[in-house]
């Protein structure tokens, strides 16, 4: 190998370096920029659940405190209806084409929130209608 | 439909939901309240149907057609007296979804977006194993509330030896298996606990004596929310966290004014029912029966010291609901108001087996709302009354809450019947009522007790206003 390829080589070696300088830097500052950016929406969904759980109680409270003793027994088959929105989640479960066990999971938590969201809702305006009658 | 797009439908479904709890609160928007609760969950549903990774509508649609159909014809046939125990049986089926939707995340974590098979992660495995315990415990519990109050199982409560360390032990075993199925997230640990939970449900509500229903409904009102809501975390779901929130809240509200009226913790309720002390109770209660006397009248009498009143307070309990008098107990009311006789009703917050359980019969028998009074409004008229009719209630009649301090009742808020000039209690016979406490107004100079059937005497009471 004579003096002059060497040379050539060497310079396309340093060109090379210089372009990997180049992208290692290119790629720092992308890296920096995603780490500030999940920095930022860092919040576990955990944390969020939990706000969102924490201040929906206090919603219920104030809404709830003031319900009429007459109305207990509505409110009570109304919230039982409410509380099959469970549904949303047996509904996923129950979605895939093909599965193994969680689509029969899925299938009867449907059935079963199903039972109770028709129930719930048809029993609490029967017992509506029977408060609304006697005006 | 994108991940946002949903969100934001879920963002109004909760919000109908919130509405729908604010129309409750008064007569007058509460069917609109029930309307919205039903927009919500159309909302819900469809907004679920439409999101991607659901493939297939064939057994969804015939899991909802199963499920509708069947709970619209219960709800249609159902009686009204039969409320207490359709509400339970309800509760129970929420319990038991929760349990159901939390395995499915378990064997299919990917549809969830929490994971693949056997990695998922901490928090994950946290909020589906306390999604799936609150779910068991408030399906079990509510099956024996439905049993109790279907007459299935004695209302009476079921008291054994050791049984609070017994059911710390079962509490206990549930935290470690949790924590076990967290580290491992083995589903062998899920379901040994999970079964666990199943007989803790159990357990809890199987003490609990009959008279102590209302707080027992509201309570498990309160752990079908809750289950929703540990469900919404496991999903990060916010619309089942928000509605699980609003509704674990509403069920707490209600325990708290059901114990308030009652005088009891509700830690109190749940660790022992009334008459954990069977023996002495029964005694003392079989011996005062055969000591004092008792004045004993009959329909006709009844019929004619109302008829010449001029104010009677009709105080309802569990007995009318049972007898289902309530509708010929209207039809006495409207006859003695065409006499003159200014009828009203008195309520007490837990009289009967749910949170307003009376007025809901009342109301189907079509008796005015503003004729229904709750306690405080009408505590103070009973000493300007001339009869206090007291149709199926005894233990909110006793007047031994305010005295005797041994009464496992004392401090119970009650109607105060006994300054009616004259009381009228209809009974089908002298015991004591669910407390186990004997009543000593039975024994007072202005009583007049009238045994029997509570529709049996008002049909005879009718029949003779009628001649």
């Amino acid at each position: 190998m004579d003096i002059q390829s060497l040379t050539s080589h060497s310079s396309k070696v340093l060109q090379a370096a210089r372009e990997l300088v180049e992208n290692a830097k290119e790629l720092d500052t992308t890296v920096k920029h995603l780490a500030h950016q999940t920095g930022a929406e860092g919040m576990s969904p955990f944390m969020i659940g939990l706000t969102v759980f924490i201040l929906a109680c206090f919603v219920g409270y104030y809404v709830v405190w003031k319900v009429t003793p007459a109305l207990h027994s509505p409110l009570m088959s109304v919230t039982n209806a409410i509380s099959s929105v469970i549904i949303v989640g047996a509904l996923i479960a129950a979605g895939p084409a093909v599965g193994g066990i969680s689509v029969t999971f899925g299938f009867f938590a449907v059935v079963l929130a199903s039972i109770n969201i028709f129930g719930g809702f048809i029993v609490t305006q029967r017992m509506l209608k029977m408060f609304a009658q006697k005006k | 439909m994108s991940i946002n797009l949903s969100a934001f439908f879920y963002l109004i479904s909760a919000v109908c939901f919130v509405f729908s709890l604010k129309g409750l609160s008064s007569a007058a928007t509460s069917r609109n309240g029930n309307l919205y609760g039903m927009c919500g969950m159309v909302i819900a549903i469809l907004t679920t149907l439409l999101t991607p990774g659901i493939d297939q509508y064939r057994w969804i649609v015939l899991a909802i057609a199963i499920g509708g159909g069947i709970g619209a014809f219960i709800a249609k046939n159902i009686a009204m007296t039969a409320l207490p125990q359709l509400v339970a049986a309800f509760h129970s089926l929420v319990g038991l979804a929760a349990v159901f939707v939390a395995a499915a995340a378990l064997y299919a974590p990917g549809i969830f977006h929490i994971g693949m098979e056997g990695h998922i992660g901490f928090t994950s495995l946290f909020e589906m194993g306390l999604g799936a315990i609150i779910g068991a415990i408030t399906f079990t519990g509510s099956i024996v509330a439905f049993g109790k109050l279907q007459g299935l199982i004695t209302g009476k409560p079921l008291i054994f030896p050791q049984q609070h360390k017994l059911n710390a032990l079962i509490g206990i075993g549930v935290v470690v298996l949790l924590l076990l199925f967290i580290s491992t997230s083995s589903s062998f640990f899920f379901w040994v606990m999970t079964i666990l939970a199943f007989a803790l449900g159990f357990l809890l509500i199987l003490p609990i004596g009959g008279a102590d229903m209302p707080v027992v409904i509201s309570m498990l009102n309160s752990y079908s929310g809750w289950a929703a809501a540990g469900i919404g975390f496991t999903l990060n779901n916010n619309l089942l966290i928000i509605t699980g929130a609003l509704v674990g809240a509403s069920g707490a509200i209600l325990s708290y004014i059901m114990c308030k009226g009652m005088n009891r913790s509700i830690f109190n309720v749940i660790l022992g029912g009334f008459g954990t002390d069977p023996a002495a109770t029964s005694s003392d209660a079989a011996a005062g029966q055969s000591d004092k006397p008792v004045k004993v009248s009959s329909g006709e009498d009844a019929a004619y010291i109302m008829g010449n009143a001029s104010s009677v307070i009709i105080v309802p309990g569990y007995g009318m609901a049972v007898a289902q008098a309530q509708h010929v107990l209207r039809e006495m009311v409207d006859l003695l108001k065409q006499k003159g006789v200014k009828v009203r009703y008195a309520i007490h917050p837990v009289a009967g087996r749910m949170p307003g359980h009376m007025n809901v019969l009342l109301a189907e028998a079509n008796v005015p709302y503003d004729e229904v009074l709750e306690l405080e409004e009408i505590n103070h008229d009973f000493s300007s009354t001339d009869v206090a009719f007291v149709i199926g209630a005894n233990d909110i009649t006793n007047p031994a809450t305010k005295t005797d301090t041994s009464s496992p009742i004392y401090g119970m808020p009650i109607l105060d019947v006994e300054n009616a000039r004259t009381v009228l209690f209809v009974k089908r016979s002298l015991a004591s009522g669910y407390a186990g406490v004997d009543n000593e107004l039975f024994y007072r100079d202005n009583t007049l007790m009238v045994l029997g059937d509570a529709k049996k005497v008002c049909e005879q009471i009718l029949k003779t206003l009628k001649e």
